[in-house]
């Protein structure tokens, strides 16, 4: 056992892949880049205990969603937990194909590669993502962060006698926006809202000269 | 490695996409997919993109390259235009189910029309490669996207539209008035019928039930007579005939039949040559063959869209909020007849505010019996801000709330949540109709706007009593308010109370008259525009927070200062102003001369840009716009310095 070097941790082949895609460097902007809209349906909202269900997801380039781009996938339980059944309507055995934690993040990390990923409440379905990817012996995820609650916010009125605290859930804002609320609670009908919102706060944000999409990445510390 | 071909490899053998299944959900309800299996439905739906686009962007222009995909709205509305003799014309416009852009389909020029959104859109992407092998032996299919491609005059209206009675006749907008004479005219193609031994009791019965004003009388589907209210009036009203006896007794027969196919101006001459307001539709336009519609001089004159007399009409009878949404773009139309043959705006405001009004009433009244439950108590509707002064002219937002009567404290929340259910139905089709929600949630659904009377006396005794910028502001919004719908009684109340607090509150009314002075005069050093810093709108003119408010904002001020009532729009504020002090009688009548010029410019503008017309590009003036404006400028300083002098605010800056 020679120069086995103990300091550098050897990562999966996918995972180097994964990372060979951000030695691209290149800077991200809403006409050139490729984003994907996420969601996640888990078992509930602890991070250690609480697993993940499903992972829906849409590909947005150049304003533009393609739906032969969408990434759906379910994922076997060790954890189950009866009370969110009613939220997501997904059993422990269900007759959809599924997939072991690893293969589908494994798929999952192929499919984003190093897209900006956008979701709603964003930082929930990160840190899912992390926490499992961490349970694999894995690091955190790359990728640049959007959240559109924050990108919504920015498109209302600022004035004192609105709340600016105020949290906008997926529904008021599908609602405001007059987005089709079927498929709520499903991860890829979540991931495709979370996707028109983007689109259509980007359109109206990017007319101010003083917009940056940067601005809206998220703080890793937040993950 | 694993590269992303295996990805998309796992994906088409493993996986479900539920986008794509939704989305086959949605265009299988929509010709020509409706034409197509199971299978190859979900083979297009899985390949479609999704795009939105903003009011006013082309989805393709003229002389474009043809994109590899035809388009079908999933949201939205899209207008076709062109040149035609130099001016830039629509020759046709589609909603949602619609396909458009099938060019590519069949030819390979580049586009000849621009496609341009009228509202924000979503609109689905069928990529070409792969619809095009799906159809190739699918006669329906193809017959049914070259008619549409062929023709620019009809719509490839969607199945809901076939449907149902009432949808399918507001669907033509008149573009050019020529071209418009001798399109087909459209026919109500489910048609009420009745046999001709029924009580002319159950005829009317069946008239007052479907809100119509004849109906066709059939044996066998053939046509034998038509009986009109005008035939009840003049044999049955008057006594010759009692209501048991059998309708053939006082039908018009034969009936007057026309293929269909027959033009407007057609039908319109058989009409006024016969003096009657109805005529059949049969299948090959004799009275020997089966009844396909009826077209009646009503729905022409709706089609026409110009007279506000059958606008309010069709407002009445709607039964859908897309029948509103289609009403509402004709009283655009008729708000820019009204612009450009320069009729007053005081006329033309009141009778848009009536449409409007009337629009908003309908939406309400729906809701109602949509909720299932009466209302539990009494109610009014408010709308504020500019339609509660009547000035509201083009689309712009809406701003509403509701007061309920006074309950017991245990029911309160169980009586507020009825409203809050019905407010948001009402808030939502009114969105939908045209009226933008508030950005800022100024509207009924809001838990914070939905008061009981007393709970609005008491946030307005907090707003008048501990009063900061943003209380200033809510009272703005707040105090002109119009019962739109409801117990005015209530409504009448809140007034009365508005004025018995604010009477003698000169600190109220000062912090108030010093709002009114936030925005100076919008001349700035060297007498030039002042313009927008930054944004979107750099170097425009905000003609709203510049002119427009600050005249509003003294009119009210003037109004809650000297107890005028029940006048919430701001040119007879200031009418009633020069009534009440003649001394100062010219600078009053000019204020109200100032609030209608500017109305009337921003409408103007608005509708030149298909906007809500509140920022004003500075170099499209002319020099007499540039002056009257000016002479607007003029009148607002003035009014200005005299609030400075009467609130005592010389040093306000």
């Amino acid at each position: 056992m020679m120069g086995w070097n103990f300091n550098k941790k050897t990562y999966p082949e996918y995972w180097e892949a994964y990372l060979h895609h951000f030695e691209k460097k290149e800077k991200k902007t809403l006409d050139s880049s490729r984003f994907v809209a996420l969601d996640c349906e888990t078992t509930g909202f602890n991070f250690y205990i609480d697993r993940i269900l499903s992972i829906g997801a849409v590909s947005i380039s150049k304003n533009e969603i393609a739906v032969a781009e969408s990434f759906e996938i379910y994922l076997k339980q060790s954890h189950f937990n009866p009370d969110s059944v009613h939220i997501h309507g997904i059993l422990q055995h269900g007759m959809i194909a599924k997939f072991s934690e690893e293969d589908a993040l494994k798929q999952f990390l192929i499919y984003i590669e190093d897209a900006v990923l956008i979701a709603h409440h964003a930082s929930f379905d990160i840190k899912m993502i992390n926490a499992a990817l961490n349970r694999m012996g894995l690091p955190n995820l790359k990728n640049k962060v959007i959240d559109t609650m924050n990108l919504y916010a920015n498109t209302r009125i600022k004035s004192n006698f609105i709340d600016k605290s105020a949290h906008y859930s997926l529904d008021d804002i599908a609602e405001a926006y007059a987005i089709n609320l079927m498929d709520r609670h499903t991860a890829p009908g979540d991931a495709l809202i979370a996707a028109l919102i983007f689109l259509k706060t980007t359109a109206l944000l990017k007319k101010s000269k003083s917009f940056k999409l940067e601005h809206y990445f998220l703080k890793s510390t937040r993950f | 490695m694993i590269g992303v071909g295996d990805f998309f490899l796992i994906n088409f053998i493993g996986m479900k996409n539920t986008i794509a299944e939704r989305i086959a959900d949605f265009i299988k309800n929509f010709p020509p997919f409706d034409q197509l299996s199971k299978e190859d439905l979900y083979a297009v739906a899985k390949v479609v993109t999704i795009t939105y686009l903003e009011k006013d962007k082309m989805v393709y222009a003229v002389g474009d390259a043809l994109h590899d995909k035809f388009y079908m709205i999933h949201k939205g509305a899209i207008a076709l235009t062109k040149e035609i003799n130099a001016k830039l014309e629509t020759v046709d416009r589609f909603d949602e189910g619609d396909v458009f852009g099938l060019r590519p389909l069949f030819a390979k020029e580049n586009y000849a029309t621009n496609a341009v959104t009228e509202e924000e859109s979503i609109l689905y992407g069928i990529p070409l490669a792969t619809f095009k092998p799906l159809i190739t032996h699918n006669r329906a299919v193809v017959d049914f996207l070259i008619e549409s491609f062929a023709s620019n005059t009809e719509n490839p209206f969607s199945k809901e539209i076939h449907g149902s009675l009432y949808d399918n006749r507001l669907e033509v907008l008149a573009n050019d008035k020529e071209l418009f004479e001798l399109q087909p005219v459209r026919y109500i193609k489910k048609v009420i019928t009745a046999k001709a031994n029924a009580k002319i009791k159950d005829i009317a019965l069946l008239m007052q039930k479907h809100q119509i004003g004849s109906i066709i009388l059939e044996a066998d589907n053939l046509p034998i007579g038509i009986v009109t209210n005008v035939d009840l009036r003049n044999k049955v009203i008057t006594g010759e005939y009692t209501i048991e006896a059998e309708v053939n007794q006082i039908m018009s027969a034969p009936v007057l039949c026309y293929p269909k196919g027959v033009s407007i101006s057609q039908a319109q001459l058989t009409m006024m040559k016969h003096n009657i307001s109805h005529l059949c539709v049969t299948a090959d336009g004799t009275p020997n063959t089966k009844i396909i519609g009826v077209i009646s001089q009503n729905d022409i004159n709706v089609m026409r869209g110009s007279n506000p007399t059958v606008l309010m009409k069709a407002i009445k009878r709607s039964q859908s909020t897309k029948q509103l949404k289609h009403i509402r773009k004709k009283i655009m139309v008729l708000l820019k007849g009204f612009v450009q043959q320069d009729i007053p705006l005081t006329q033309t405001s009141k009778i848009i505010f009536e449409l409007n009004d009337a629009t908003i009433k309908r939406i309400i009244e729906r809701c109602i019996v949509k909720m299932e439950k009466q209302p539990p108590v009494k109610f009014a509707w408010m709308s504020m801000g500019s339609q509660g002064r009547k000035e509201q002219l083009l689309h712009t937002d809406q701003d509403n709330a509701i007061v309920f009567e006074n309950v017991e404290a245990d029911e309160l929340e169980n009586v507020r949540a009825y409203f809050l259910l019905l407010a948001k139905k009402v808030n939502k089709r009114l969105n939908e109709v045209g009226f933008d929600f508030c950005p800022a949630d100024i509207m009924a659904k809001n838990p914070k706007w939905c008061l009981s009377l007393d709970e609005w006396k008491n946030q307005f005794i907090q707003w008048t009593s501990n009063t900061g910028d943003d209380e200033i502001l809510l009272s703005s919004i707040f105090f002109d308010f119009d019962v739109t719908f409801g117990d005015a009684n209530l409504t009448n109340q809140l007034s009365d109370h508005i004025f018995e607090i604010t009477k003698s509150n000169h600190m109220f009314l000062s912090k108030l008259a010093a709002s009114a002075l936030r925005s100076a005069s919008p001349l700035g050093f060297f007498r030039r525009f002042l313009v927008e810093q930054d944004g979107e709108y750099k170097d425009f003119f905000d003609i709203k927070k510049r002119a427009i408010m600050p005249i509003v904002d003294a009119g009210r001020l003037f109004a809650l200062s000297n107890q005028i009532k029940n006048i919430n729009n701001t040119a007879e504020r200031f009418e009633k102003m020069a009534e009440l002090f003649p001394e100062n009688k010219e600078l009053y009548l000019s204020c109200s001369y100032t609030s209608k010029a500017l109305l009337k410019f921003r409408t103007k503008h608005g509708l030149l840009h298909n906007d809500n017309g509140r920022f004003i590009e500075l170099a499209a003036l002319n020099k007499e716009e540039k002056m009257k404006l000016k002479r607007c400028f003029n009148t607002i300083a003035q009014i200005q310095e005299s609030i400075k002098l009467k609130y005592n605010l010389s040093n306000f800056k």
